[in-house]
């Protein structure tokens, strides 16, 4: 028989959807910024793999000399992805849905399992909660990458007023490397968060607008488990 | 309600379908406004007319990011210090201001003081290098990106205004409170074709200087001889090259990048 589950709180709710564009405007923001001195890429000695970015990759955007409209963006609407993220937290921390969210001893062994399973290297499907170990310790890894985007961002942006937080971090080169490739992190994030979103289907994607999920379950004889151990989609 | 013998407390299966379409047509509506306020939101932000280059908001957030960090803004806050084999020439990257003939042995520095701002009075480089030598080697960030240690001697600017009651409402050398002190400074090139502005407490950092010599060498005319700004407590589009004329001010100046989009205030 058919139930609604309550999966996702309606402030997590806002705070997922509010920080989805506000993220994408800070990445899209500082790629205008990094236009300007793009010196990172993949390589060692003369040998370089792969540049960021590919001047093709730069056209196709419209990025060129777009500076100053990068920083003022990047300014501008840092104050709403920290305030969103603060809230986030404190909220995630006050309500308790830190224990959905945080790692714990079972998560990384359940992690492997979940990443061998999604990539069809194992049958046995991994138990399936809220969040699984893999989906626990990608959502905190991102908690704690917002965090260290503020951090080397503050270092980058106040290098003298904040020169204690910028050397703490090997310096403001080292800081900008840092910033970056935080960025990188989201990116790739992204790809494989639409990509789980997208494999586990309609029902747990409304989940994250409306709420609840619709789930299947035993007549309740049959079953002595708490409900949140039954079998639900997986998603990271 | 209850239809199952085994469940008398759950409602049969139809329901639950209906209760969760309606449920998900009341969150996807409520979304798309959501979604469409704020590409409204953004609409609006970007046709809102432009101030120096930028729609107005961004530039009043920008204003009042500065206002907060010179809340926070301190002499005791220092730029890092590096050893000095870590020096490299910096690349000459503005040349506005820098073109026509130039001859540094007649130059003269033009200062309008804030007491007398009607007079000008002018100063030799003779002037400036009478006034306690300082050096510094501290990272020079260009607001692009990148950084290079750089190795600046020249007086403090704070030396300069002290010892010539530059900066105060009444000449004197120093003031008895903040409201006697001019709160922002302008520096020009000697043909004005650059300018920058700067918030009275970046001028007096310890660390911003009246730079005559760079790494060791009187300063080369590309990097801005006889004087120029070299301040760690902001982006290298404020160390002004070649300086012409200095006048301390009760209006916040024009700069010449934040005319062009970029933050006035530009401050580390």
């Amino acid at each position: 028989m058919k139930q609604l589950k309550e999966k996702h709180p309606l402030a997590i709710r806002w705070f997922h959807w509010i920080n989805f564009p506000v993220l994408m405007l800070m990445i899209w923001s500082g790629l205008l910024i990094y236009w300007a001195n793009d010196i990172y890429r993949i390589g060692w000695g003369k040998t370089t793999l792969f540049r960021f970015f590919p001047d093709s990759f730069y056209k196709a955007l419209n990025v060129p000399f777009r500076l100053a409209e990068g920083m003022s963006l990047h300014f501008v609407f840092m104050w709403l992805f920290v305030i969103n993220g603060v809230l986030y937290m404190a909220y995630t921390f006050l309500s308790g849905e830190w224990r959905y969210l945080l790692p714990n001893r079972h998560s990384f062994r359940e992690a492997w399992q979940v990443t061998l399973h999604d990539l069809g290297l194992r049958k046995t499907e991994p138990p399936v909660r809220k969040y699984n170990g893999a989906q626990r310790i990608a959502y905190t890894a991102v908690l704690l990458m917002g965090i260290g985007s503020l951090l080397t961002g503050l270092a980058i942006y106040k290098p003298t007023q904040l020169a204690w937080l910028t050397q703490l971090l090997g310096g403001y080169e080292a800081a900008r490397a840092q910033h970056f490739v935080l960025t990188i992190g989201y990116v790739l994030f992204f790809v494989v968060h639409v990509l789980q979103v997208a494999r586990a289907g309609w029902n747990n994607f409304r989940s994250m607008i409306a709420g609840f999920e619709v789930v299947d379950t035993p007549a309740p004889q049959a079953s002595t488990a708490p409900a949140a151990d039954r079998p639900a989609p997986s998603s990271i | 309600m209850a239809n199952t013998p085994q469940n008398p407390s759950s409602p049969p299966d139809e329901q639950v379908q209906r209760e969760a379409a309606s449920r998900s047509r009341r969150a996807f509506l409520v979304a798309g406004a959501a979604a469409l306020a704020s590409l409204g939101g953004w609409r609006w932000l970007v046709s809102q007319p432009k101030e120096a280059g930028i729609p107005r908001p961004l530039r009043t957030v920008l204003d009042a990011n500065g206002k907060l960090a010179g809340e926070y803004f301190s002499n005791a806050h220092l730029a890092p210090v590096f050893p000095k084999h870590l020096v490299r020439e910096p690349r000459v990257n503005g040349k506005i201001g820098m073109r026509g003939e130039f001859d540094p042995a007649a130059w003269r520095l033009q200062v309008s003081a804030y007491a007398d701002p009607k007079q000008v009075r002018t100063f030799s480089l003779e002037d400036i290098k009478a006034l306690p030598r300082v050096e510094i080697t501290t990272e020079l960030k260009c607001i692009e990106g990148w950084s290079v240690v750089v190795n600046w001697a020249g007086a403090r600017f704070s030396d300069f205004a002290d010892k010539y009651g530059l900066a105060t409402s009444n000449g004197a050398a120093t003031a008895t409170s903040a409201d006697a002190l001019a709160p922002y400074v302008r520096v020009t090139t000697p043909d004005n074709a650059y300018y920058v502005g700067l918030d009275i407490a970046s001028a007096m950092h310890p660390q911003t200087l009246l730079c005559y010599e760079m790494n060791g060498e009187p300063l080369s005319i590309t990097h801005g001889a006889p004087l120029r700004l070299a301040m760690p407590v902001k982006y290298g589009i404020k160390y002004l090259k070649r300086i012409g004329t200095i006048q301390f001010l009760d209006q916040r100046p024009a700069d010449y990048w934040a005319d062009r989009g970029y933050d006035w205030n530009a401050g580390h």
